[in-house]
Protein backbone atom coordinates (compact mmCIF):
# COMPACT_ATOMS: atom_id res chain seq x y z
CA UNK A 1 0.00 0.00 0.00
CA UNK A 2 1.17 3.47 -0.81
CA UNK A 3 0.65 4.54 2.79
CA UNK A 4 3.25 2.00 3.87
CA UNK A 5 6.01 3.40 1.68
CA UNK A 6 9.15 4.37 3.51
CA UNK A 7 8.80 7.99 2.54
CA UNK A 8 10.53 11.02 3.87
CA UNK A 9 8.15 12.07 6.66
CA UNK A 10 5.99 15.06 5.76
CA UNK A 11 7.82 15.83 2.49
CA UNK A 12 8.34 19.52 1.86
CA UNK A 13 6.92 20.91 -1.37
CA UNK A 14 9.35 21.50 -4.26
CA UNK A 15 11.30 24.74 -4.00
CA UNK A 16 9.81 27.78 -5.79
CA UNK A 17 10.56 27.81 -9.50
CA UNK A 18 11.03 24.04 -9.66
CA UNK A 19 11.20 22.59 -13.20
CA UNK A 20 8.13 20.45 -13.91
CA UNK A 21 8.64 16.70 -13.67
CA UNK A 22 7.36 14.39 -16.43
CA UNK A 23 4.44 12.18 -15.41
CA UNK A 24 5.14 8.51 -14.78
CA UNK A 25 8.12 7.16 -12.84
CA UNK A 26 11.09 9.45 -12.23
CA UNK A 27 14.46 8.29 -10.91
CA UNK A 28 17.51 10.24 -9.69
CA UNK A 29 20.88 8.45 -9.83
CA UNK A 30 24.63 8.96 -9.98
CA UNK A 31 27.25 6.53 -11.25
CA UNK A 32 29.42 7.11 -8.21
CA UNK A 33 26.78 5.37 -6.07
CA UNK A 34 27.08 1.55 -5.88
CA UNK A 35 23.37 1.19 -5.10
CA UNK A 36 22.55 3.10 -8.27
CA UNK A 37 24.76 0.66 -10.22
CA UNK A 38 22.93 -2.16 -8.46
CA UNK A 39 19.45 -0.94 -9.46
CA UNK A 40 20.34 -0.08 -13.07
CA UNK A 41 18.83 -3.39 -14.32
CA UNK A 42 15.66 -2.68 -12.34
CA UNK A 43 15.38 0.73 -13.97
CA UNK A 44 15.80 -0.88 -17.40
CA UNK A 45 13.00 -3.32 -16.52
CA UNK A 46 10.73 -0.45 -15.41
CA UNK A 47 11.50 1.47 -18.63
CA UNK A 48 10.37 -1.56 -20.65
CA UNK A 49 7.08 -1.69 -18.78
CA UNK A 50 6.09 1.96 -18.77
CA UNK A 51 7.09 5.57 -18.71
CA UNK A 52 10.36 6.19 -16.80
CA UNK A 53 12.54 9.28 -16.82
CA UNK A 54 16.01 9.07 -15.26
CA UNK A 55 17.98 12.11 -14.10
CA UNK A 56 21.69 11.55 -13.74
CA UNK A 57 23.78 13.70 -11.44
CA UNK A 58 27.31 12.88 -12.61
CA UNK A 59 27.79 10.70 -15.70
CA UNK A 60 25.52 11.87 -18.55
CA UNK A 61 25.29 8.38 -20.09
CA UNK A 62 24.56 6.50 -16.86
CA UNK A 63 22.62 4.20 -16.74
CA UNK A 64 23.42 2.99 -20.23
CA UNK A 65 20.51 2.42 -22.58
CA UNK A 66 18.05 4.62 -20.66
CA UNK A 67 18.74 7.99 -22.37
CA UNK A 68 19.12 9.74 -18.99
CA UNK A 69 18.47 13.46 -18.58
CA UNK A 70 21.65 15.34 -17.70
CA UNK A 71 21.22 16.95 -14.25
CA UNK A 72 24.89 17.61 -13.56
CA UNK A 73 23.90 21.24 -12.82
CA UNK A 74 21.53 19.75 -10.19
CA UNK A 75 18.71 22.16 -11.00
CA UNK A 76 16.09 19.40 -10.95
CA UNK A 77 17.60 17.54 -7.97
CA UNK A 78 17.92 20.71 -5.88
CA UNK A 79 14.47 22.09 -6.62
CA UNK A 80 12.80 18.75 -5.88
CA UNK A 81 14.75 18.27 -2.65
CA UNK A 82 16.37 14.97 -3.65
CA UNK A 83 18.34 13.95 -0.56
CA UNK A 84 19.75 10.56 -1.59
CA UNK A 85 20.23 8.45 -4.71
CA UNK A 86 18.68 6.38 -6.00
CA UNK A 87 15.35 8.14 -5.39
CA UNK A 88 12.31 6.90 -7.24
CA UNK A 89 9.25 9.14 -7.58
CA UNK A 90 5.76 8.56 -8.86
CA UNK A 91 4.53 11.69 -10.64
CA UNK A 92 0.92 12.26 -11.66
CA UNK A 93 -0.03 15.36 -13.66
CA UNK A 94 3.30 16.90 -12.76
CA UNK A 95 2.82 16.36 -9.01
CA UNK A 96 4.93 13.96 -6.94
CA UNK A 97 2.61 11.47 -5.26
CA UNK A 98 5.09 8.94 -3.87
CA UNK A 99 8.81 8.71 -3.14
CA UNK A 100 11.13 5.81 -2.36
CA UNK A 101 14.69 6.44 -1.22
CA UNK A 102 17.54 3.93 -1.68
CA UNK A 103 16.72 0.38 -2.82
CA UNK A 104 14.06 -1.39 -0.85
CA UNK A 105 12.21 -3.97 -2.92
CA UNK A 106 8.88 -3.65 -1.09
CA UNK A 107 8.90 0.14 -1.47
CA UNK A 108 9.77 0.02 -5.14
CA UNK A 109 7.13 -2.64 -5.82
CA UNK A 110 4.48 -0.70 -3.94
CA UNK A 111 5.38 2.55 -5.64
CA UNK A 112 5.43 1.04 -9.15
CA UNK A 113 2.61 -1.45 -8.65
CA UNK A 114 4.94 -4.16 -9.99
CA UNK A 115 5.82 -7.53 -8.48
CA UNK A 116 9.09 -9.39 -8.71
CA UNK A 117 11.46 -6.47 -9.21
CA UNK A 118 15.22 -7.15 -9.15
CA UNK A 119 14.99 -10.88 -8.43
CA UNK A 120 18.74 -11.29 -7.89
CA UNK A 121 19.08 -8.24 -5.65
CA UNK A 122 19.13 -8.06 -1.86
CA UNK A 123 15.96 -6.89 -0.13
CA UNK A 124 17.44 -3.65 1.01
CA UNK A 125 20.43 -1.51 0.15
CA UNK A 126 20.71 2.12 1.35
CA UNK A 127 21.65 4.72 -1.23
CA UNK A 128 24.21 7.52 -1.22
CA UNK A 129 23.87 11.22 -0.61
CA UNK A 130 22.46 13.25 -3.48
CA UNK A 131 25.04 15.60 -5.00
CA UNK A 132 22.56 18.41 -4.37
CA UNK A 133 23.13 17.77 -0.64
CA UNK A 134 26.93 17.98 -0.88
CA UNK A 135 27.84 20.46 1.90
CA UNK A 136 30.24 22.28 -0.43
CA UNK A 137 27.55 22.70 -3.08
CA UNK A 138 24.47 23.47 -0.95
CA UNK A 139 25.13 27.21 -0.44
CA UNK A 140 26.17 27.66 -4.08
CA UNK A 141 23.04 25.91 -5.34
CA UNK A 142 20.86 27.94 -3.01
CA UNK A 143 22.39 31.16 -4.33
CA UNK A 144 22.26 30.05 -7.97
CA UNK A 145 18.64 28.90 -7.97
CA UNK A 146 17.14 30.74 -5.02
CA UNK A 147 18.59 34.26 -5.13
CA UNK A 148 15.68 35.42 -7.29
CA UNK A 149 13.50 35.13 -4.18
CA UNK A 150 15.50 37.86 -2.47
CA UNK A 151 14.31 41.41 -2.95
CA UNK A 152 16.81 43.39 -0.87
CA UNK A 153 18.97 45.93 -2.64
CA UNK A 154 22.32 44.46 -3.68
CA UNK A 155 25.34 46.37 -2.48
CA UNK A 156 28.58 45.84 -4.35
CA UNK A 157 31.76 45.90 -2.29
CA UNK A 158 34.84 47.11 -4.10
CA UNK A 159 37.53 44.47 -4.69
CA UNK A 160 40.00 46.16 -2.37
CA UNK A 161 37.53 46.91 0.43
CA UNK A 162 37.92 44.84 3.56
CA UNK A 163 34.51 43.24 4.05
CA UNK A 164 34.20 43.90 7.76
CA UNK A 165 35.41 47.47 7.47
CA UNK A 166 33.08 48.07 4.52
CA UNK A 167 30.04 46.92 6.48
CA UNK A 168 31.01 49.01 9.47
CA UNK A 169 31.57 52.08 7.29
CA UNK A 170 28.05 51.73 5.90
CA UNK A 171 26.66 52.06 9.41
CA UNK A 172 25.29 48.53 9.64
CA UNK A 173 27.12 47.42 12.76
CA UNK A 174 26.47 47.92 16.45
CA UNK A 175 30.15 48.60 17.00
CA UNK A 176 31.36 45.02 16.73
CA UNK A 177 32.20 43.29 13.46
CA UNK A 178 29.21 41.84 11.61
CA UNK A 179 29.04 38.82 9.31
CA UNK A 180 28.73 39.89 5.64
CA UNK A 181 25.16 39.09 4.49
CA UNK A 182 25.90 37.40 1.17
CA UNK A 183 23.12 35.84 -0.90
CA UNK A 184 24.38 32.40 0.09
CA UNK A 185 24.29 33.13 3.80
CA UNK A 186 20.89 34.84 3.69
CA UNK A 187 19.36 31.96 1.73
CA UNK A 188 20.84 29.50 4.20
CA UNK A 189 19.37 31.59 7.04
CA UNK A 190 15.94 31.51 5.38
CA UNK A 191 16.04 27.71 5.48
CA UNK A 192 15.42 28.18 9.21
CA UNK A 193 11.82 29.23 8.65
CA UNK A 194 8.90 28.07 6.54
CA UNK A 195 7.65 31.63 6.16
CA UNK A 196 7.73 33.38 2.81
CA UNK A 197 10.73 35.74 2.64
CA UNK A 198 8.49 38.63 1.63
CA UNK A 199 5.99 38.18 4.44
CA UNK A 200 5.93 41.30 6.63
CA UNK A 201 6.93 40.49 10.20
CA UNK A 202 6.42 43.87 11.80
CA UNK A 203 6.51 47.60 11.28
CA UNK A 204 9.75 48.61 12.92
CA UNK A 205 10.14 51.81 14.97
CA UNK A 206 11.26 54.51 14.97
CA UNK A 207 10.99 55.00 11.19
CA UNK A 208 7.97 52.64 11.05
CA UNK A 209 9.38 50.58 8.19
CA UNK A 210 7.58 47.37 7.17
CA UNK A 211 10.11 44.60 7.75
CA UNK A 212 10.05 41.35 5.76
CA UNK A 213 11.24 37.93 6.87
CA UNK A 214 14.10 38.48 4.43
CA UNK A 215 15.23 41.68 6.16
CA UNK A 216 15.16 39.93 9.53
CA UNK A 217 17.20 37.10 8.01
CA UNK A 218 19.78 39.55 6.65
CA UNK A 219 20.20 41.11 10.08
CA UNK A 220 20.32 37.67 11.70
CA UNK A 221 23.27 36.90 9.40
CA UNK A 222 24.94 40.15 10.45
CA UNK A 223 24.43 39.19 14.09
CA UNK A 224 25.97 35.72 13.72
CA UNK A 225 22.78 33.65 14.09
CA UNK A 226 22.38 30.13 12.84
CA UNK A 227 19.31 29.32 10.70
CA UNK A 228 17.56 27.35 13.44
CA UNK A 229 17.65 30.47 15.62
CA UNK A 230 15.77 32.59 13.06
CA UNK A 231 12.25 31.70 14.30
CA UNK A 232 13.16 33.08 17.74
CA UNK A 233 14.49 36.29 16.20
CA UNK A 234 11.29 36.63 14.16
CA UNK A 235 9.15 36.22 17.29
CA UNK A 236 11.31 38.73 19.19
CA UNK A 237 10.92 41.29 16.39
CA UNK A 238 7.16 40.71 16.37
CA UNK A 239 6.95 41.19 20.13
CA UNK A 240 9.19 44.26 20.30
CA UNK A 241 7.42 46.07 17.46
CA UNK A 242 4.02 46.22 19.13
CA UNK A 243 2.27 49.24 20.57
CA UNK A 244 2.20 47.51 23.97
CA UNK A 245 5.98 46.99 24.11
CA UNK A 246 6.55 50.45 22.62
CA UNK A 247 10.00 49.99 21.07
CA UNK A 248 9.94 53.61 19.99
CA UNK A 249 9.80 54.83 23.57
CA UNK A 250 12.27 52.22 24.82
CA UNK A 251 14.69 53.48 22.20
CA UNK A 252 14.09 57.18 22.63
CA UNK A 253 14.20 57.32 26.42
CA UNK A 254 17.15 58.75 28.29
CA UNK A 255 16.85 55.79 30.70
CA UNK A 256 19.32 52.89 30.39
CA UNK A 257 16.91 50.26 29.07
CA UNK A 258 16.65 48.03 26.04
CA UNK A 259 14.68 44.96 25.03
CA UNK A 260 15.46 41.97 27.26
CA UNK A 261 14.41 38.75 25.51
CA UNK A 262 13.39 35.75 27.64
CA UNK A 263 12.84 32.46 25.78
CA UNK A 264 10.64 29.64 27.08
CA UNK A 265 9.66 26.20 25.83
CA UNK A 266 11.28 23.38 23.85
CA UNK A 267 12.98 25.68 21.34
CA UNK A 268 15.44 26.80 24.08
CA UNK A 269 17.12 23.40 24.18
CA UNK A 270 16.70 22.69 20.47
CA UNK A 271 18.85 25.68 19.53
CA UNK A 272 21.30 25.43 22.41
CA UNK A 273 20.33 28.47 24.45
CA UNK A 274 21.87 29.07 27.84
CA UNK A 275 19.88 29.32 31.07
CA UNK A 276 22.50 28.26 33.59
CA UNK A 277 25.94 29.47 34.58
CA UNK A 278 26.79 33.00 33.44
CA UNK A 279 23.31 33.26 31.97
CA UNK A 280 23.51 37.03 31.42
CA UNK A 281 27.17 36.92 30.41
CA UNK A 282 29.32 35.98 27.47
CA UNK A 283 29.83 32.63 25.84
CA UNK A 284 26.50 31.33 24.53
CA UNK A 285 26.17 32.01 20.83
CA UNK A 286 22.40 31.51 20.59
CA UNK A 287 21.65 33.91 23.46
CA UNK A 288 23.97 36.59 22.16
CA UNK A 289 23.21 36.30 18.45
CA UNK A 290 19.42 36.35 18.92
CA UNK A 291 19.53 39.38 21.21
CA UNK A 292 21.93 41.10 18.86
CA UNK A 293 19.81 40.35 15.79
CA UNK A 294 16.79 42.05 17.36
CA UNK A 295 18.81 45.17 18.10
CA UNK A 296 20.30 45.18 14.58
CA UNK A 297 16.79 45.03 13.08
CA UNK A 298 15.82 48.06 15.17
CA UNK A 299 19.01 49.84 14.14
CA UNK A 300 19.14 48.98 10.46
CA UNK A 301 15.51 48.51 9.42
CA UNK A 302 13.90 50.85 11.93
CA UNK A 303 16.66 53.45 11.84
CA UNK A 304 17.03 53.52 15.64
CA UNK A 305 20.61 54.60 16.28
CA UNK A 306 22.36 55.92 19.38
CA UNK A 307 22.63 59.68 19.36
CA UNK A 308 19.73 59.94 16.92
CA UNK A 309 16.36 58.67 18.15
CA UNK A 310 18.18 56.62 20.81
CA UNK A 311 18.77 59.32 23.44
CA UNK A 312 20.00 57.12 26.30
CA UNK A 313 22.09 58.95 28.87
CA UNK A 314 24.05 55.83 29.81
CA UNK A 315 22.55 52.90 27.94
CA UNK A 316 23.76 49.55 29.18
CA UNK A 317 25.93 46.74 27.78
CA UNK A 318 22.82 44.63 27.30
CA UNK A 319 21.79 46.90 24.45
CA UNK A 320 24.25 44.93 22.32
CA UNK A 321 22.37 41.74 23.17
CA UNK A 322 20.33 40.73 26.20
CA UNK A 323 18.64 37.41 25.61
CA UNK A 324 18.47 34.25 27.68
CA UNK A 325 16.41 31.14 28.32
CA UNK A 326 14.57 30.31 31.53
CA UNK A 327 15.78 27.24 33.43
CA UNK A 328 12.39 25.57 33.39
CA UNK A 329 13.66 22.11 34.31
CA UNK A 330 15.15 23.28 37.62
CA UNK A 331 12.47 25.81 38.45
CA UNK A 332 10.28 25.57 41.55
CA UNK A 333 7.53 27.21 39.49
CA UNK A 334 5.71 27.06 36.19
CA UNK A 335 7.57 28.91 33.43
CA UNK A 336 7.34 32.69 33.13
CA UNK A 337 5.55 32.25 29.79
CA UNK A 338 2.82 30.14 31.39
CA UNK A 339 2.37 32.71 34.16
CA UNK A 340 1.79 35.24 31.38
CA UNK A 341 -0.87 33.08 29.74
CA UNK A 342 1.05 30.94 27.21
CA UNK A 343 0.11 27.29 26.76
CA UNK A 344 2.38 24.88 28.68
CA UNK A 345 4.88 23.30 26.31
CA UNK A 346 4.72 26.11 23.76
CA UNK A 347 7.84 27.99 22.71
CA UNK A 348 7.67 31.71 23.32
CA UNK A 349 9.65 34.89 23.61
CA UNK A 350 8.85 37.58 26.15
CA UNK A 351 10.36 41.02 25.70
CA UNK A 352 10.85 43.23 28.73
CA UNK A 353 12.17 46.80 28.65
CA UNK A 354 15.01 46.39 31.10
CA UNK A 355 18.27 47.85 32.34
CA UNK A 356 21.32 45.80 33.29
CA UNK A 357 21.07 43.06 35.90
CA UNK A 358 22.02 43.76 39.50
CA UNK A 359 22.89 41.07 42.03
CA UNK A 360 20.79 40.33 45.10
CA UNK A 361 23.23 38.70 47.48
CA UNK A 362 21.82 36.74 50.42
CA UNK A 363 23.95 33.83 51.55
CA UNK A 364 22.37 33.22 54.95
CA UNK A 365 18.60 33.01 54.47
CA UNK A 366 17.35 29.45 54.57
CA UNK A 367 13.67 30.16 55.05
CA UNK A 368 11.41 31.78 52.49
CA UNK A 369 10.23 34.65 54.68
CA UNK A 370 13.78 35.83 55.34
CA UNK A 371 14.68 35.52 51.67
CA UNK A 372 11.51 37.35 50.57
CA UNK A 373 12.46 40.17 52.95
CA UNK A 374 15.92 40.32 51.39
CA UNK A 375 14.38 40.52 47.93
CA UNK A 376 11.99 43.25 49.05
CA UNK A 377 14.74 45.32 50.64
CA UNK A 378 16.77 45.23 47.45
CA UNK A 379 13.76 45.76 45.19
CA UNK A 380 12.84 48.84 47.19
CA UNK A 381 15.97 50.56 45.84
CA UNK A 382 15.14 49.92 42.20
CA UNK A 383 15.81 53.15 40.25
CA UNK A 384 15.39 55.11 43.50
CA UNK A 385 14.13 54.09 46.96
CA UNK A 386 11.64 56.99 46.88
CA UNK A 387 10.18 56.29 43.42
CA UNK A 388 7.28 53.85 43.29
CA UNK A 389 4.71 52.27 40.93
CA UNK A 390 6.34 53.74 37.83
CA UNK A 391 8.66 50.82 37.04
CA UNK A 392 8.29 47.06 36.61
CA UNK A 393 10.99 44.57 37.55
CA UNK A 394 12.26 41.30 36.20
CA UNK A 395 13.36 39.27 39.21
CA UNK A 396 15.68 36.42 38.25
CA UNK A 397 15.74 33.85 41.04
CA UNK A 398 18.86 31.67 41.07
CA UNK A 399 18.71 27.93 41.66
CA UNK A 400 20.07 28.06 45.23
CA UNK A 401 17.53 30.70 46.20
CA UNK A 402 14.82 28.84 44.26
CA UNK A 403 15.53 25.75 46.34
CA UNK A 404 14.59 27.63 49.52
CA UNK A 405 11.14 28.40 48.09
CA UNK A 406 10.72 24.90 46.68
CA UNK A 407 11.51 23.22 50.00
CA UNK A 408 9.06 25.48 51.81
CA UNK A 409 6.37 24.92 49.18
CA UNK A 410 6.10 28.56 48.22
CA UNK A 411 4.37 28.95 44.88
CA UNK A 412 5.12 31.75 42.44
CA UNK A 413 1.87 33.37 43.51
CA UNK A 414 2.72 33.19 47.19
CA UNK A 415 6.16 34.74 46.75
CA UNK A 416 4.74 37.55 44.62
CA UNK A 417 1.97 38.24 47.12
CA UNK A 418 4.48 38.38 49.97
CA UNK A 419 6.77 40.69 48.04
CA UNK A 420 3.88 43.04 47.31
CA UNK A 421 2.94 43.02 51.01
CA UNK A 422 6.51 43.82 52.02
CA UNK A 423 6.74 46.61 49.47
CA UNK A 424 3.88 48.77 50.76
CA UNK A 425 5.62 52.03 51.60
CA UNK A 426 4.33 54.88 53.81
CA UNK A 427 3.94 58.10 51.85
CA UNK A 428 5.88 59.99 54.52
CA UNK A 429 9.03 58.12 53.40
CA UNK A 430 8.39 58.97 49.77
CA UNK A 431 7.53 62.66 49.70
CA UNK A 432 9.90 65.25 48.35
CA UNK A 433 12.32 66.26 51.05
CA UNK A 434 11.96 63.09 53.13
CA UNK A 435 15.38 61.81 54.26
CA UNK A 436 16.79 65.13 53.11
CA UNK A 437 16.34 64.07 49.47
CA UNK A 438 14.52 66.35 47.03
CA UNK A 439 13.61 63.45 44.74
CA UNK A 440 10.29 61.88 45.63
CA UNK A 441 6.55 62.21 45.32
CA UNK A 442 4.26 65.22 45.88
CA UNK A 443 3.34 66.16 49.45
CA UNK A 444 -0.24 65.01 48.74
CA UNK A 445 0.75 61.35 49.19
CA UNK A 446 2.19 61.88 52.70
CA UNK A 447 -0.68 60.09 54.42
CA UNK A 448 -1.12 57.39 51.80
CA UNK A 449 0.57 53.98 51.56
CA UNK A 450 1.92 53.23 48.11
CA UNK A 451 3.16 49.97 46.55
CA UNK A 452 6.64 49.88 45.05
CA UNK A 453 5.25 47.95 42.08
CA UNK A 454 1.90 47.96 40.31
CA UNK A 455 -0.02 44.64 40.45
CA UNK A 456 1.77 42.23 38.11
CA UNK A 457 4.76 44.55 38.06
CA UNK A 458 7.22 41.89 39.22
CA UNK A 459 8.07 39.16 36.70
CA UNK A 460 9.68 36.08 38.22
CA UNK A 461 12.05 34.05 36.09
CA UNK A 462 14.28 31.14 37.17
CA UNK A 463 17.80 30.95 35.77
CA UNK A 464 21.48 31.05 36.65
CA UNK A 465 24.22 28.61 37.68
CA UNK A 466 23.66 25.87 40.22
CA UNK A 467 26.12 27.28 42.75
CA UNK A 468 25.78 30.66 44.43
CA UNK A 469 23.18 32.09 46.80
CA UNK A 470 22.26 34.94 44.49
CA UNK A 471 19.36 36.29 42.56
CA UNK A 472 19.28 39.28 40.25
CA UNK A 473 16.95 42.15 39.54
CA UNK A 474 16.53 43.90 36.23
CA UNK A 475 14.80 47.23 36.54
CA UNK A 476 12.19 48.21 34.00
CA UNK A 477 11.21 51.41 32.30
CA UNK A 478 8.00 53.46 32.52
CA UNK A 479 5.46 50.71 33.07
CA UNK A 480 2.02 50.06 31.74
CA UNK A 481 0.03 51.72 28.99
CA UNK A 482 2.01 54.99 29.14
CA UNK A 483 5.31 53.13 28.77
CA UNK A 484 6.09 49.51 28.02
CA UNK A 485 4.29 46.27 28.80
CA UNK A 486 6.13 42.94 28.93
CA UNK A 487 5.05 41.34 25.66
CA UNK A 488 4.89 37.66 24.76
CA UNK A 489 4.77 36.06 21.33
CA UNK A 490 4.78 32.42 20.32
CA UNK A 491 7.74 31.14 18.31
CA UNK A 492 6.42 29.74 15.03
CA UNK A 493 8.45 27.84 12.43
CA UNK B 1 34.91 32.95 -2.70
CA UNK B 2 37.39 34.36 -5.19
CA UNK B 3 39.08 37.35 -3.58
CA UNK B 4 39.49 39.17 -6.89
CA UNK B 5 35.77 39.12 -7.72
CA UNK B 6 33.49 41.92 -6.60
CA UNK B 7 31.46 40.78 -3.62
CA UNK B 8 27.77 41.40 -3.27
CA UNK B 9 25.99 41.74 0.04
CA UNK B 10 22.33 42.38 0.78
CA UNK B 11 21.27 45.71 2.21
CA UNK B 12 20.09 45.18 5.82
CA UNK B 13 18.43 48.59 6.09
CA UNK B 14 14.90 49.80 5.53
CA UNK B 15 16.09 51.17 2.14
CA UNK B 16 14.38 54.47 2.67
CA UNK B 17 15.83 56.83 0.16
CA UNK B 18 16.79 60.03 1.92
CA UNK B 19 13.74 62.21 1.48
CA UNK B 20 14.68 65.85 1.32
CA UNK B 21 11.68 67.97 2.10
CA UNK B 22 11.68 71.74 1.74
CA UNK B 23 10.77 73.64 4.89
CA UNK B 24 7.62 75.70 4.92
CA UNK B 25 8.28 79.45 4.71
CA UNK B 26 8.58 81.18 8.09
CA UNK B 27 5.62 83.24 9.25
CA UNK B 28 6.22 86.89 8.37
CA UNK B 29 4.24 88.03 11.39
CA UNK B 30 2.49 86.59 14.45
CA UNK B 31 -0.37 89.08 14.14
CA UNK B 32 -3.65 87.23 13.74
CA UNK B 33 -1.96 83.85 13.42
CA UNK B 34 -2.92 80.73 15.35
CA UNK B 35 -0.04 79.08 17.19
CA UNK B 36 -0.43 75.60 18.68
CA UNK B 37 1.31 74.88 21.97
CA UNK B 38 1.95 71.16 22.38
CA UNK B 39 2.67 69.84 25.86
CA UNK B 40 4.24 66.36 25.60
CA UNK B 41 3.21 65.57 29.20
CA UNK B 42 6.64 65.90 30.75
CA UNK B 43 7.04 67.61 34.11
CA UNK B 44 7.04 71.43 33.95
CA UNK B 45 6.33 71.57 30.24
CA UNK B 46 3.24 73.55 31.19
CA UNK B 47 5.34 76.19 32.98
CA UNK B 48 7.36 76.73 29.83
CA UNK B 49 4.30 76.85 27.58
CA UNK B 50 2.42 79.26 29.90
CA UNK B 51 5.24 81.75 29.47
CA UNK B 52 5.48 81.20 25.70
CA UNK B 53 1.71 81.64 25.47
CA UNK B 54 1.71 85.01 27.19
CA UNK B 55 4.58 86.22 24.98
CA UNK B 56 2.78 85.08 21.80
CA UNK B 57 -0.48 86.72 22.85
CA UNK B 58 1.28 89.99 23.57
CA UNK B 59 2.42 89.90 19.94
CA UNK B 60 -1.10 89.48 18.61
CA UNK B 61 -1.20 85.72 18.08
CA UNK B 62 -4.03 83.40 19.00
CA UNK B 63 -2.93 80.30 20.88
CA UNK B 64 -4.34 76.79 21.17
CA UNK B 65 -3.15 74.30 23.75
CA UNK B 66 -2.63 70.61 22.98
CA UNK B 67 -1.32 67.72 25.03
CA UNK B 68 0.08 64.32 24.14
CA UNK B 69 -1.36 61.43 26.24
CA UNK B 70 2.17 60.30 27.14
CA UNK B 71 5.62 61.62 26.36
CA UNK B 72 6.87 58.10 25.68
CA UNK B 73 4.99 57.66 22.43
CA UNK B 74 4.67 59.69 19.25
CA UNK B 75 1.66 62.01 19.14
CA UNK B 76 -1.49 60.18 17.97
CA UNK B 77 -2.24 60.82 14.32
CA UNK B 78 -5.57 62.54 15.13
CA UNK B 79 -3.77 65.02 17.34
CA UNK B 80 -1.19 65.73 14.64
CA UNK B 81 -3.93 66.29 12.09
CA UNK B 82 -5.87 68.59 14.41
CA UNK B 83 -2.77 70.70 14.99
CA UNK B 84 -1.96 70.76 11.28
CA UNK B 85 -5.45 71.88 10.29
CA UNK B 86 -6.07 74.44 13.06
CA UNK B 87 -2.68 76.09 13.48
CA UNK B 88 -0.25 78.13 11.40
CA UNK B 89 2.69 77.03 13.52
CA UNK B 90 3.34 74.89 16.58
CA UNK B 91 5.66 75.13 19.57
CA UNK B 92 6.46 71.81 21.25
CA UNK B 93 7.62 71.78 24.87
CA UNK B 94 10.05 68.91 24.95
CA UNK B 95 11.12 68.12 28.45
CA UNK B 96 11.66 68.63 32.13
Amino acid sequence: MAADLARVPEPLPPRPGAPALPSGLVAFVKRECPTCELVAPVLRELARRGRLTVYTQDDPVFPEGLAPVDDRELAVSWHHRIEAVPTLLRVEDGVETARAVGWHRDDWEALTGTRGLGPGLPELRPGCGSRSEDPDLVPKLAARYGAGRLRARRVLLAPLEDELEALHARGWSDGLPVVPPTEERVLAMLEGTTRDPQQVVAVVPPDLVPCSVEKVAINAVLAGCRPEQLPVVLAAVEAACTDEFNMHGVLATTMPVGPVVIVNGPIRRAIGMGSGRNVFGQGNRANLAIGRALQLVVRNVGGGRPGEVDRATFGNPGKLAFCFAEDEEGSPWEPLSVSLGAAPGSSTVTVFAGEGPRSITDQLSRDPESLARSFAACLRTLHHPKLVVAFDCLLAVGPEHGRVFRKAGWSRKRLLERLHELLQIPGAELVRGADGIAEGLPESVRNATLPKFRPGGILLVHCGGEAGLFSAMIGGWASGAVGSQPTLREVRP
Amino acid sequence: MNESLPRVVLDPTGERSPATRARLPRLDSLEGRTIGLLDISKARGDVFLDRVESLLRSRGATTLRFRKPTFTKPAPIDLRQEIATRCDAVVEALAD
